[in-house]
């Protein structure tokens, strides 16, 4: 299944080394994170070289290295959640969860992340769960959300 | 015909392959080509159901899909609309639609119910069956699900609310008002008409002269001349020229190309090909935040009815003129506003910005003349051309002409999507549209164009919006984004929050951003501790200043903006946290203790149920006190306590 993935973004992309930031997009969309080996066959078939990939993948913010848990639970810290709070919300997740932005929980259930701006700033403080944007939350009502997962 | 865009009769002979030049006038005015009532009939039915005349017994209602509205529930609103309408046996009499953002987003979710204009807020499912019976069977608004302003008045008209009454709504015109994901909804509102005049009427000097006499400036925060970029590019000798449309809106805060890009993505596309006529380009990309996937997805489902329309690709209406446009997903990198550092990342490159000599609109994209515009610059151009340069200059002021949307968000009661003149002052905007302060709470400051822009203070309200009035004091246009903040909020700590921000966000380039902002954040962290000395104000200006004036690209020379005008204009606020070690806001945690006063405290308890880290102890029903050891001094009890009984030190 996964290489079914590598070899049709290799045959879509496969010498257009333009094409490396949109590669990397599907292939993180269909893994969840960006594993190593295919890192390296994507830097062969495009024709980068991988300490290029390697750049382009730590560059970005979208772009993980590491397997992200069943659900990714995403901080927004825009400056509109900033003066609402978001940083009170912030701080109780992690508390909770016990890990740092971009790790997971030892259960593989959630991973912790922070966003600079999600643009719902009407709704602040924001946090969105996979893809799913709760508003108006309190530090109570946001961890009360990851029962729901 | 099912859609406006179908063809009447099998005399119409449109298609991308076989263009008519007068397929878009046609749609709404048409046929041309041949006279036949019944093909007039069918298209004025068609329009009369999508856009009901007052006084006729059709209804359309439009759901706001924008993200708040969505998020707070409406995305299933339509769904359980349409059954009650079904219900109540008026499926022939009301059209539902899920539209894009209709600006009151504190509001929301919000409906609004054309011809009359009656807009309904904070709609639930349960509403539904009593706006279905009472208002669209019997005629009668809900009264209690209408706009109330704080003294009661309710005010059932949406044009007649105060925070669309200061507005001029023309970019936005569309936004909230049409079918985002039907491209003859656009057309039936006078979309590509523009083009149309364009492609037949215009030459291409003809219509960089139109866009330079209306006195359009970039609305992405440089306000660089479009029509000057236009002429750049167009003039330098090339066989391949692009366009690309900068929708990576990376301030924090700001939310106007994402609501035009979900609201109206036919604005923004038209403007892309009406400047690759201008320039003479066959291609555009769109780059577009990965962070907004209705966005995108809107997007997508814009340009492919585009093609299938024959108003993108090959010999465009049979002009024999050509454009391309894709997509380019962003992957989430603040400098990636910055034109040279998208254009790296288009390539397949880190974003990092390059000299600027030459100037991308000769050396830009793969090393060809490019114009690079944003999302809401764009969005005004079939405006221009369609009403002409003159009606575009008399709006605005002397320098800065035509309107401006801001995404209105902070402490302020109405927050959301406004679209005003050039000139308004930022009073007018955050006390007559946004309607002030949230309960009740003194104005502090007024954060304008994001980690660029500055912090102003409440004596300089009446500063009109426009270019150089902005960075005159220190702020900046910026993209748009206002966050408004209260007597809660810290200066200081603002000021630390956004050099955080653009310490994480600096490419690394150049030592003068990656290390200045870097060394600046860390005097700030310092103060906000109370470990800060009154040298350090003079230090932090200073670097502040080098950072300015030596940086590589416009990250780092506005990265230290928000620092200098809190310095300028809040001073006394770092002088009370490096003299008295003291947050009067009390947003500085570390400079914040928490006591229970015994003789408030009725020991409800409800303290030591939020308190994460179980700080409060106490019996039941008397007085609870805080272990200090413990206390993190989140705050979270002095927030709930609904008796005043916990006092911030």
């Amino acid at each position: 299944m996964g290489e079914a993935i590598l070899e049709e973004v290799v045959r879509s992309y496969r010498g257009r080394p333009e094409k490396l930031i949109a590669a990397l997009l599907a292939l993180q969309r269909h893994y969840g994170y960006l594993p190593e080996p295919a890192l390296r066959t994507l830097a062969q078939e495009l024709g980068v070289p991988l300490s290029k990939v390697y750049g382009v993948a730590t560059f970005y913010a979208q772009f993980r290295l590491k397997p992200r848990g069943r659900h990714t639970v995403c901080v927004c810290l825009g400056t509109a959640c900033h003066v609402r709070g978001s940083e009170q919300i912030f701080h109780a997740l992690k508390r909770e969860l016990g890990v740092e932005p971009g790790d997971t929980t030892a259960d593989g259930r959630f991973t912790l992340e922070v966003v600079s701006c999600v643009g719902a700033c009407s709704m602040a403080p924001v946090v969105v769960v996979d893809e799913e944007t709760h508003g108006r939350l309190d530090p109570e009502k946001a961890l009360a959300l990851l029962k729901k997962y | 015909m099912r859609s406006f865009m179908d063809r009447c009769c099998s005399r119409c002979t449109h298609s991308p392959q076989t263009p008519c030049k007068d397929y878009v006038l046609c749609r709404r005015d048409g046929p041309f080509c041949h006279d036949d009532p019944e093909c007039r009939r069918l298209r004025q039915k068609w329009l009369n159901s999508h856009f009901p005349p007052v006084g006729s017994n059709r209804r359309r209602l439009l759901v706001c899909g924008g993200l708040t509205c969505g998020a707070a529930g409406s995305f299933s609103l339509p769904e359980i609309f349409q059954e009650a309408i079904k219900k109540a046996g008026l499926e022939e009499q009301v059209t539902v639609t899920l539209v894009g953002c209709l600006g009151l987003c504190e509001e929301g979710p919000l409906a609004l119910v054309m011809p009359e204009g009656i807009l309904y807020c904070r709609l639930k499912p349960e509403d539904v069956p009593a706006v279905v019976e009472e208002h669209l069977k019997g005629g009668k608004p809900v009264e209690r699900l209408l706009f109330r302003d704080e003294a009661g008045k309710v005010y059932p008209l949406l044009s007649e609310i105060p925070f669309y009454r200061k507005q001029q709504r023309v970019v936005l015109e569309r936004c909230g008002y049409i079918n985002p994901e039907d491209i003859a909804e656009y057309i039936a509102a006078g979309g590509y008409r523009a083009l149309t005049s364009v492609l037949f009427s215009l030459s291409p000097e003809e219509v960089i002269e139109e866009i330079k006499k209306s006195g359009l400036r970039g609305r992405g925060g440089a306000g660089f001349p479009t029509g000057k970029k236009w002429e750049a590019a167009r003039r330098v000798p090339s066989s391949k020229r692009y366009v690309i449309c900068n929708a990576d809106e990376g301030d924090p805060g700001a939310f106007m190309d994402r609501a035009l890009l979900e609201g109206d993505p036919h604005a923004v596309i038209e403007g892309m090909i009406i400047c690759g006529y201008a320039i003479g380009s066959d291609e555009g990309y769109v780059y577009v935040r990965a962070e907004y996937p209705l966005a995108v997805k809107r997007l997508r489902i814009a340009i492919e009815q585009a093609y299938a329309a024959g108003l993108l690709g090959e010999n465009i209406l049979g002009s024999g003129f050509t454009f391309h446009l894709h997509i380019n997903e962003g992957a989430g990198a603040f400098v990636c506003g910055e034109s040279t550092a998208l254009m790296a990342s288009i390539e397949g490159n880190r974003g990092i910005p390059r000299i600027k000599v030459p100037r991308s609109t000769e050396k830009g994209l793969f090393g060809k003349p490019t114009v690079l515009n944003n999302v809401e610059t764009f969005a005004n151009v079939p405006l221009i051309i369609l009403r002409g340069s003159q009606w575009f200059a008399n709006i605005g002021t002397k320098g800065s002409k035509g309107t401006k949307i801001f995404a209105l968000s902070g402490k302020v009661k109405h927050t959301g999507l406004v679209e005003v003149p050039m000139g308004t002052t930022l009073k007018e905007l955050i006390f007559d549209i946004g309607g002030g302060i949230k309960g009740g709470k003194r104005f502090k400051a007024l954060q304008i164009g994001g980690p660029s822009g500055g912090c102003i203070p409440e004596d300089m309200l009446d500063l009109p919006i426009d270019y150089e009035s902005l960075t005159g004091a220190g702020a900046m246009m910026g993209s748009g984004s206002v966050v408004v903040m209260d007597e809660d909020n810290c200066m200081v700590n603002t000021a630390r929050f956004f050099l955080s921000f653009t310490e994480r966000e600096s490419c690394g380039k150049c030592t003068p951003c990656r290390e200045g902002t870097k060394q600046m954040l860390n005097i700030l962290e310092r103060i906000t501790r109370g470990e800060g000395s009154p040298s350090d104000l003079s230090l932090l200006e200073f670097l502040g200043q080098v950072v300015k004036a030596t940086s590589f690209c416009g990250l780092g020379t506005s990265a230290p903006n928000p620092v200098l005008t809190t310095l300028r204009f809040f001073r006394s606020e770092y002088l009370q946290h490096v003299m008295e070690k003291r947050c009067a806001a009390g947003e500085c945690v570390a400079l914040r203790r928490f006591v229970i006063l015994v003789d408030k405290c009725i020991g409800c308890g409800a303290c030591a149920y939020v308190c994460p880290v179980k700080a409060i102890k106490g019996e039941k029903k008397k007085p609870h006190h805080i272990d200090e050891k413990v206390c993190v001094k989140c705050g979270r009890c002095f927030e709930i306590c609904r008796f005043q009984a916990v006092k911030r030190l």
